[in-house]
């Protein structure tokens, strides 16, 4: 509990600049051969088998696990290369990309050890969508008021209830959730819910779609009816979820896509200003760039600070406070920048659709991964305030 | 940025400050009787000549060690001109010449100012907004020759000033040079806009320093006033606030401090420095008006009194803005650079390091 806040100020290492060059010709090439156009928003959002395995191939998934399970034993920051250079080039990772950022190391954490020899390496090669089984109808930010019910019986555990709000439920092969095994205690109300690794191939799950505002389908309602779930793929401490829960946060709300999600906007914005911007354009523009600088110097030095054993818990949730908020509102601040643009400048309608797109995507970069609420509550007891 | 549990020096100018230049003291102090002691010790520290090298009467600490002194001021926000002192002497030993004892500030600090060096080797132009100038016994000045830059020594007592002082009462002086007889003189391969990224970056770790300040009152004083039967920190409207402001402070002190640490490790103030240090002055100065208005709205009447410490912080940092290139100024520059280098090297720009 303090007000110390700490930025390191780390420079990637050499190595990294070797790694961003192959990425950067990975992509080009996949963009050649047509898997995706990179001005093409929401692609990001999309998912491709094929190209997750080439992914996969290239060593870049599960990069910092142990060779043992498939990884790559690479670092944080090389990781950090990676995951910057396919966000921008709007890349579509949409099927691996949770499995690799925190489904993986909770496994890694807590699975049995046939279970991690069984399922690392096929996340590795980019082959395993995992989804998080979290948000209920009665339990969204207030995750401990989960009520789905795991029921032991002979040999496992029987799932009844229902999962909401479930990105990629309809793709995934495997679920990481929390279910209910005990009532909350008078002490601690987050007592009684368990880490389970659910198989989405098992009998009685049901993956209903919920259509967003967007016109995309990616919300799932997930209904467990008696679904089976064996001893083995129980993770960590029965009852004790609510201890597992917090050390991987650190990573999933620092990284780069907490602040790059609506980034092709300004691209095409300095695509569309061209060399000699105007007094307002360039004020505004240098603006936007400022910030957005010190957003990833912000999030590069949470990561190297991780990568060094550190757990910058506090700063890690002011990247992403300050960083979804900031791509939440760069669409509108790009809208007003492209207000006196010539009509007929060569990428204007490129602009507009990009725009209209990041406008309607923009509600739910701060709901998503712990709502902005939630976020500064979680930074006002860091600070000593709760 | 050497933080301050990282460097000896920043740790001893921590100590000084404590001692000498209390917030709380100095706010009551009827007059600037305690200004002389704590130079004497910072001075006596060699922290006022930190970034002169040693042969030339300096204590030749390095950049990063200096910025860590300057984080450390920032944080106390003692009007005293320790960090112009720094900056002159660094401008100084640029053009090898030696610094002079007491306090110094330099010229130009807006940057459209423009001094020029004349054949007789006198100055004439007109600067600014020079901070502490009056308070100064010398300038240190960069000049455009007919031969290119010169970096210049001057007497203050030599030019004529204006009165003026910020926000938060701090002399701020327009120094017209006529015909000034500089004391020395010497070419360097520098020109005034590496002046502007420099001060610049300077003023954004200051400005990051009272924003921990700031922050750590704020919380504090949350934490201790009751209303509604409970400390105000209590209530989640004042939370959120509180944790903006950590936020804010905390995009401050990442910026200045990679700003500060890339002209650490450059060799010239080229583009990437220019990206740096105007990301930190921009980012710094927003930092500055959102958390300023924080601090105080957390604070309530009692930090809008003279008595409390809080104006101390909120205006200084208000007004370092305004120094070495606002945040619109530095805005447009960005802007224009990256624009300037087209869409497809903008990435590239902002990943190289």
């Amino acid at each position: 509990m303090s007000t110390d806040l700490r930025f390191d100020q780390i420079r990637l290492p050499p190595a990294c600049d070797k790694l961003r060059a192959e990425v950067r010709a990975f992509l080009a090439e996949e963009v050649a051969a047509g898997t995706f156009v990179p001005d093409r928003p929401g692609h990001g959002d999309t998912h491709d088998r094929a190209f997750s395995k080439r992914v996969g191939a290239k060593g870049w998934i599960g990069m910092t696990w142990p060779k043992k399970y498939g990884g790559h034993e690479r670092n944080f920051l090389e990781r950090y290369v990676v995951t910057e250079e396919f966000r921008i080039a709007n890349a579509p990772v949409r099927l691996h990309f949770v499995a690799d950022r925190q489904s993986g190391p909770i496994l890694l954490k807590y699975a049995p050890e046939h279970i991690k020899q069984d399922i690392l390496p096929r996340i590795c090669r980019g082959e395993l969508c995992f989804v998080i089984g979290m948000s209920e109808p009665g339990s969204g930010s207030d995750l401990f008021a989960a009520k789905t019910k795991a029921t032991k019986v002979d040999g496992g555990w029987r799932i009844n209830g229902s999962k909401i709000w479930t990105s990629n439920a309809h793709i995934a092969d495997y679920m990481l959730a929390l279910f209910r095994t005990s009532p909350a205690s008078k002490e601690n109300r987050r007592y009684g819910l368990t880490q389970f690794l659910v198989d989405m191939k098992s009998p009685g799950i049901a993956v209903n779609p919920i259509y967003q505002m967007t016109g995309q389908h990616d919300f799932n309602e997930v209904v467990f009816d008696d679904t089976f779930v064996p001893d083995d793929h129980m993770l960590g401490e029965i009852d004790g979820a609510w201890k597992q829960a917090t050390s991987e946060l650190a990573y999933e709300r620092s990284g780069p896509e907490r602040f790059l999600e609506t980034y092709y906007v300004l691209a095409e914005l300095v695509r569309a200003l061209g060399p000699d911007p105007d007094l307002r354009s360039a004020e505004g523009l240098g603006r936007l760039v400022a910030q957005l600088h010190t957003l990833r110097r912000m999030s590069v030095s949470v990561a190297g600070m991780l990568q060094a054993g550190k757990e910058p818990v506090v700063e890690a949730s002011i990247v992403k406070d300050l960083g979804t908020i900031w791509e939440q509102k760069l669409p509108e601040r790009v809208r007003d920048l492209s207000a006196f643009l010539e009509p007929d400048a060569s990428n204007r309608v490129t602009l507009d659709e990009q725009i209209a797109f990041a406008l309607t995507v923009a509600p739910k970069l701060t709901i998503q991964g712990g709502t902005t609420e939630i976020l500064r509550g979680i930074i006002a007891r860091g600070l000593g305030l709760r | 940025m050497v933080t301050e549990s990282d460097s000896i020096v920043a740790e001893t100018a921590a100590r000084i400050f404590a001692d000498l230049a209390d917030p709380q003291t100095i706010n009551r102090a009827r007059d600037g009787h305690w200004k002389e002691p704590l130079w004497r010790a910072l001075s006596e520290a060699g922290l006022t000549l930190a970034w002169v090298p040693e042969k030339q009467g300096g204590a030749g600490a390095s950049l990063a060690d200096g910025f860590a002194i300057l984080g450390v001021a920032g944080r106390f926000a003692a009007p005293v001109p320790l960090a112009e002192t720094l900056i002159a002497g660094w401008l100084l030993a640029r053009a090898g010449i030696k610094a002079p004892a007491g306090a110094m500030t330099v010229a130009p600090a807006r940057p459209r100012d423009r001094i020029t060096l004349n054949a007789d080797g006198t100055l004439s132009g007109r600067a600014s907004g020079i901070p502490f100038a009056k308070e100064s016994k010398h300038i240190a000045v960069v000049a455009s020759g007919n031969k290119g830059a010169v970096i210049a020594l001057v007497k203050t007592d030599d030019c004529r000033m204006s009165d003026g002082q910020n926000l938060a009462g701090d002399a701020v002086n327009n120094v017209t040079f006529e015909r000034t007889k500089a004391i020395h003189s010497a070419p360097a391969d520098f020109d005034p806009s590496a002046l502007m990224l420099m001060g610049s970056t300077v003023r954004s770790v200051e400005a990051a320093g009272a924003l921990q300040t700031i922050l750590s009152l704020s919380v504090r004083y949350a934490n201790e006033r009751v209303a509604f039967e409970r400390p105000i920190g209590k209530f989640q409207a004042v939370q959120q606030n509180l944790a903006r402001l950590a936020g804010e402070t905390a995009a401050a002190l990442a910026a200045a401090g990679s700003a500060a640490d890339t002209i650490a490790q450059s060799v010239a103030f080229d583009d990437t420095v220019l990206l740096e240090a105007a990301s930190a002055k921009i980012r710094s100065g927003e930092a500055a008006a959102e958390g300023s208005a924080i601090a105080h709205q957390v604070h309530g009447a009692i930090g809008f009194t003279n008595e409390h410490v809080l104006h101390r912080f909120t205006l200084r940092l208000l007004s370092w803005r305004d120094d070495f290139g606002s945040e619109s100024y530095w805005a447009a520059a960005l802007g224009n650079l990256v624009a300037q280098r087209g869409a497809n090297n903008f990435w590239p720009m902002l990943a190289a390091r």
